[in-house]
């Protein structure tokens, strides 16, 4: 399972990072995660509203900043 | 009430002279600190309610639909200004805008109104300034945005794009849209969160204004300003505007500067000038907005964003 976290790069996003990870690890889920900051590449997601998250090339969230428990309902 | 508060900690507690220079700045400091920061606080926990709800993909499916003959700019511009505005999201918005379909033009009258004229400027401006004045700045701010967006729309500039934009633009698909059905309480922790970032990162900008308004404040002269920038020197309003575009602040920054400078004299347009050229073009900006323009066009927009801005000044200095 590949993670990507879409954002420039501000706090926000950091935190959507953080969160995923400690899903990840309350989880003991395996992937990978990657921080998405070239705005061409986020483009592709087709986004208007940072941060996003994507699954598998799936965007399943964007414009906020989702807490370890609806990750987690996405990682499932 | 602040004033109240000003007040006792100043004369009767600290029992300082209110003629000294340094107590009037402190006065000014003190009280603007208090106010601006309740101010703002209250206004950024109310947006980021709004923001969690603000229907972005609306808006965008909004602005495509209509062709209005020039009104679209107007509408775009209008919608900026309501438009919670992050500028770590302005370039998807960018994109995102224009893959949807909106001309070039009506995606530039949004994007430069939307930090002209925003919340936290509007409460601050209410407060300090009162209606009048704030309805003339929310109306100039969105006439800049209207004109300069109509006007670059005709030019025709969509070549200047950078190349990975052109290229984005050639695929119209939908984007994504995903329903958020959260409920306010679910939503609380993450606006509150992201309403203390913000408060922490405006407040030195906010604290190092009034401590310049502060200054100009107490130790000034009433008339000094009038003898260089008064209405009838030309070149004040475009000096001004010139040498706020290097400058970069956030509205709750600039506003007690502005305060301070038009009680010393100096006239609300050259004063409004300075104040959109500080909030709505700075290095940051361009930067930005060269990741997604090639430099001719981000000077075309720096340029005609900055004559705009020059003309308002004039007309104010004329008509106020």
């Amino acid at each position: 399972m590949i993670i990507k976290i879409l954002g420039s790069g501000c706090k926000n996003c950091q935190r959507l990072e953080d969160n995923t990870k400690q899903a990840l690890t309350e989880l003991s889920c395996e992937a990978k995660v990657e921080k998405v900051s070239e705005f061409s590449e986020i483009a592709k997601f087709n986004v208007m509203k940072t941060p996003g998250l994507v699954i598998d090339d799936k965007v399943v969230s964007f414009g906020k900043v989702n807490t370890v428990d609806e990750i987690k309902e996405f990682l499932k | 009430m602040f004033e109240y508060i000003t007040n006792i900690l100043i004369y009767d507690w600290l029992s300082l002279d209110p003629t000294h220079h340094w107590v009037k700045s402190l006065h000014f400091f003190i009280y603007d600190s208090i106010k601006i920061s309740f101010l703002v606080v209250f206004v950024i926990s109310l947006m980021g309610i709004f923001n969690s709800y603000f229907p972005i993909d609306k808006v965008r499916n909004f602005l495509e639909d209509k062709k209005l003959y020039g009104l679209e700019h107007l509408l775009a511009s209008l919608l900026g200004a309501i438009t919670p505005f992050c500028s770590c999201s302005s370039i998807p918005l960018f994109i995102g805008f224009l893959k949807g379909g909106i001309p070039l033009g009506v995606t530039l009258s949004f994007l430069i109104t939307s930090p002209l004229v925003n919340e936290i400027a509007l409460i601050l401006f209410l407060s300090i300034f009162g209606v009048k004045i704030t309805v003339i700045y929310a109306v100039a701010g969105m006439a800049v945005g209207t004109i300069v967006g109509f006007i670059l729309g005709k030019l025709k500039l969509e070549h200047y794009l950078e190349d990975w934009v052109k290229e984005q633009l050639k695929e119209k698909i939908q984007q994504s849209v995903l329903q958020d059905s959260r409920g306010l309480k679910q939503r609380l922790p993450a606006i509150k969160e992201d309403a203390f970032d913000t408060f922490k990162r405006i407040i030195p900008y906010v604290l190092g204004g009034i401590a310049i308004g502060a200054i100009i404040h107490g130790f000034i002269p009433v008339d000094y300003f009038e003898r260089y920038m008064a209405k009838d020197n030309l070149f004040a309003v475009p000096i001004s505007t010139l040498v706020a575009i290097p400058m970069y602040s956030n509205a709750s920054g600039i506003i007690p500067v502005i305060q301070s400078l038009v009680s010393k004299g100096i006239p609300i347009g050259t004063a409004m000038a300075f104040m959109m050229a500080v909030i709505g073009l700075s290095l940051p900006e361009a930067i930005l907005l060269r990741k997604v323009m090639k430099l001719k066009l981000v000077v075309i927009y720096f340029f005609s964003v900055a004559s705009s801005i020059i003309c308002l000044g004039y007309i104010f200095n004329i008509l106020i």
